[in-house]
């Protein structure tokens, strides 16, 4: 394996004075790679994903992403590797109900000054939004939206940063079949186009044979 | 900025409804002490004003605040009448111009001023067409007047009777518009201005029917002992003063005993009008002599306290809404802490989530001052004409 893009080593973490402990070892993951997550729930494979993107901070042990040693950065440092490195889906989606799709899908620009909202952003936004389908309902808001169309507004407000990882946790949660497969479609067609190494939690274990890798929880936490 | 003043816009945009209730209730809570302030400010500058130009007021003994508002307003019940010989005594101590006011009629809701012409140069009332009255039955329109009802010199109005059923009484009588005013942003604006006799006429004290001792009129003559004719109810009686009828029209008993409802005096200086002043303070007098700028000071007393009381409210009421306004906000931030996350979790800094909500609030503060400064500016610029309109009603 060639140097990874992400490695985590003597990983340890705790939610206050809950009885919750992440510990994990070591984990790489290679660099353009497509890794699912699975495991029970509450095995802490969010917690994961959160401490690989700067979210939250572990207690002790290092993760180092492309180079960059995450849990060394301060919080806007982090942040700003946030923006540079992560792309983020959520399993609810987490699109905001009072912004047009364009509006969500062009949000991180909205929202970090360290980012220049410009046409050439809005072109893009408007090029993502086409390759995924939904070019035609960039005036409608969440709420008119189905549960399929909602989620590919979020894998288009996720890479419209063209991050180097996407991570996304539990996807297709909410998806009926047709659309679980699409939303997947998209992730990976996005992923291989763009050599994006592509995170995924799921339960879902039809969707393993996709990916590269398959990480567990049990046996990685053990 | 910019973007942060945008998902602001957005936000509230999206939540009109509730965006629209919380700037409306900062609105009112600006808006209503001040533009409560400046109303009261400008019906006291009116009313005041309009004191200040009447220097004394005589009228039968009753209310003196009854006697000015009807005097000085045309407004109010008609104060007890007062009979005219009381004018004649106070411009017999010559110590000031007194004009007889008689404010008991009314023609299609707008007063009707029985006076004399001194009562336009006191008042320095213009006319924009027209001439002031010379004779029975004709009348000068106040601006307002002459514009509610289309009217123009050589048309005539109809004074309406106060009692239908009283058929011995008032008639209605058709009187030839000879003149109009300029507009005096006063209460003069709405009146009709008759001579004094004219109101007498109204009155049925005076009136005007065809010769019963000619021979046209010979059928409906009763009896004849000398100089004193009894008619029946055949005789024609005018309801229209005209220059071939006017010689017909007169007035039964003592001119001094005729009703006149107040008597505006106007001293030339202090001492006239504190000796004036001092001829009317006997109790045994029927009539008293005030001082309209007194009257309405005490009334405006009156009406700032209960401002004060009225603006403790507003900023009781005030405070209350902001305390639900600042609940509602905090409810909200409630309700929104996983957009926040997911804000942050996007690359969003807590300080650009923060600035993000302050703008909205800072928006819906700004569009409400906005809103309340325009209907103060609204106010004061139109106030005045609400003013009147109110005092009218």
């Amino acid at each position: 394996m060639s140097q990874p893009l992400i490695r985590v080593r003597e990983l340890s973490f705790a939610y206050g004075e809950g009885d919750f402990r992440l510990s994990i070892p070591e984990l790489d993951v290679a660099r353009a790679s497509s890794v699912a997550f699975i495991g029970p729930s509450g095995s802490g494979k969010t917690t994961l994903l959160h401490l690989m993107a700067g979210i939250s901070l572990p207690q002790s042990g290092r993760i180092d992403t492309d180079g960059v040693e995450v849990t060394k950065l301060s919080e806007n440092q982090r942040r700003a590797f946030r923006i540079q490195h992560i792309g983020l889906v959520f399993q609810e989606f987490e699109l905001l109900e009072y912004l047009s799709v364009l509006d969500n899908i062009l949000l991180p620009y909205r929202i970090n000054p360290a980012l220049r909202y410009t046409k050439a952003v809005r072109e893009r936004a408007r090029a993502i939004s086409s390759r995924v389908g939904i070019e035609d309902k960039l005036d409608r808001y969440p709420g008119q939206l189905s549960q399929g169309e909602r989620q590919r507004v979020a894998v288009c407000r996720s890479v419209l940063t063209e991050p180097s990882v996407l991570m996304a946790d539990e996807p297709t949660g909410n998806l009926d079949p047709h659309n679980k497969g699409k939303v997947l479609d998209i992730l990976f067609d996005y992923a291989e186009a763009n050599a994006t190494t592509l995170l995924m939690v799921t339960h879902d274990h039809d969707l393993l044979e996709r990916f590269e890798r398959v990480v567990d929880f049990k046996e990685l936490i053990s | 900025m910019r973007q942060t003043l945008y998902l602001a816009w957005r936000y509230l945009a999206f939540h009109r409804l509730k965006t629209s209730i919380l700037v409306t209730s900062i609105t009112l809570i600006l808006f209503l002490p001040v533009g409560l302030r400046v109303l009261v400010r400008q019906s006291s500058e009116q009313l005041t004003r309009r004191a200040e130009q009447t220097p004394l007021v005589i009228g039968v003994k009753g209310s003196p605040l009854e006697l000015v508002l009807s005097t000085l307003y045309f407004r109010s019940d008609a104060p007890g009448a007062m009979r005219y010989e009381e004018v004649e005594v106070a411009r017999r101590a010559a110590l000031a111009p007194v004009v007889p006011m008689s404010v008991r009629y009314h023609a299609q809701a707008h007063p009707i001023v029985g006076t004399s012409v001194e009562y336009f140069d006191h008042r320095r009332l213009a006319l924009v067409s027209g001439r002031r009255f010379a004779m029975l039955g004709e009348c000068v329109l106040g601006s307002s007047v002459a514009a509610a009802l289309d009217a123009e010199v050589g048309d005539a109005v109809i004074s309406s009777p106060d009692n239908l059923f009283d058929l011995a009484g008032e008639y209605p009588l058709k009187m030839t518009i000879v003149g109009i005013l300029a507009t005096s942003q006063g209460p003069d604006d709405d009146a009709i201005f008759v001579d004094v006799k004219t109101t007498w006429v109204i009155a049925g004290i005076g009136h005007g029917h065809e010769d019963v001792t000619k021979r046209e009129a010979a059928s409906a003559v009763l009896s004849t002992d000398g100089n004193r004719v009894v008619a029946n109810a055949s005789i024609v009686q005018y309801n229209e003063i005209t220059p071939e009828n006017a010689s017909e029209f007169h007035f039964h008993g003592d001119l001094s005993d005729h009703p006149v409802t107040a008597a505006i005096a106007f001293p030339p200086d202090a001492k006239s009008s504190a000796l004036l002043q001092g001829r009317y303070t006997a109790d045994d007098l029927p009539t008293q002599i005030v001082r309209p700028d007194v009257v309405m000071g005490e009334l405006l007393d009156t009406i700032l306290t209960i401002e004060s009381f009225i603006l403790a409210g507003a900023v009781v009421v005030g405070l209350a809404t902001i305390a639900s306004a600042t609940l509602v906000f905090l409810l909200s931030l409630r309700l929104r802490r996983r957009e926040m996350e997911t804000l942050v979790k996007i690359g969003g800094s807590r300080t650009s989530v923060a600035a993000l909500m302050a703008s909205e609030v800072v928006t819906v503060l700004v569009v409400g001052t906005v809103l309340a400064a325009l209907l103060t500016f609204v106010t004061s610029r139109f106030g005045d004409v609400f003013v009147r309109a109110l005092m009218r009603m």
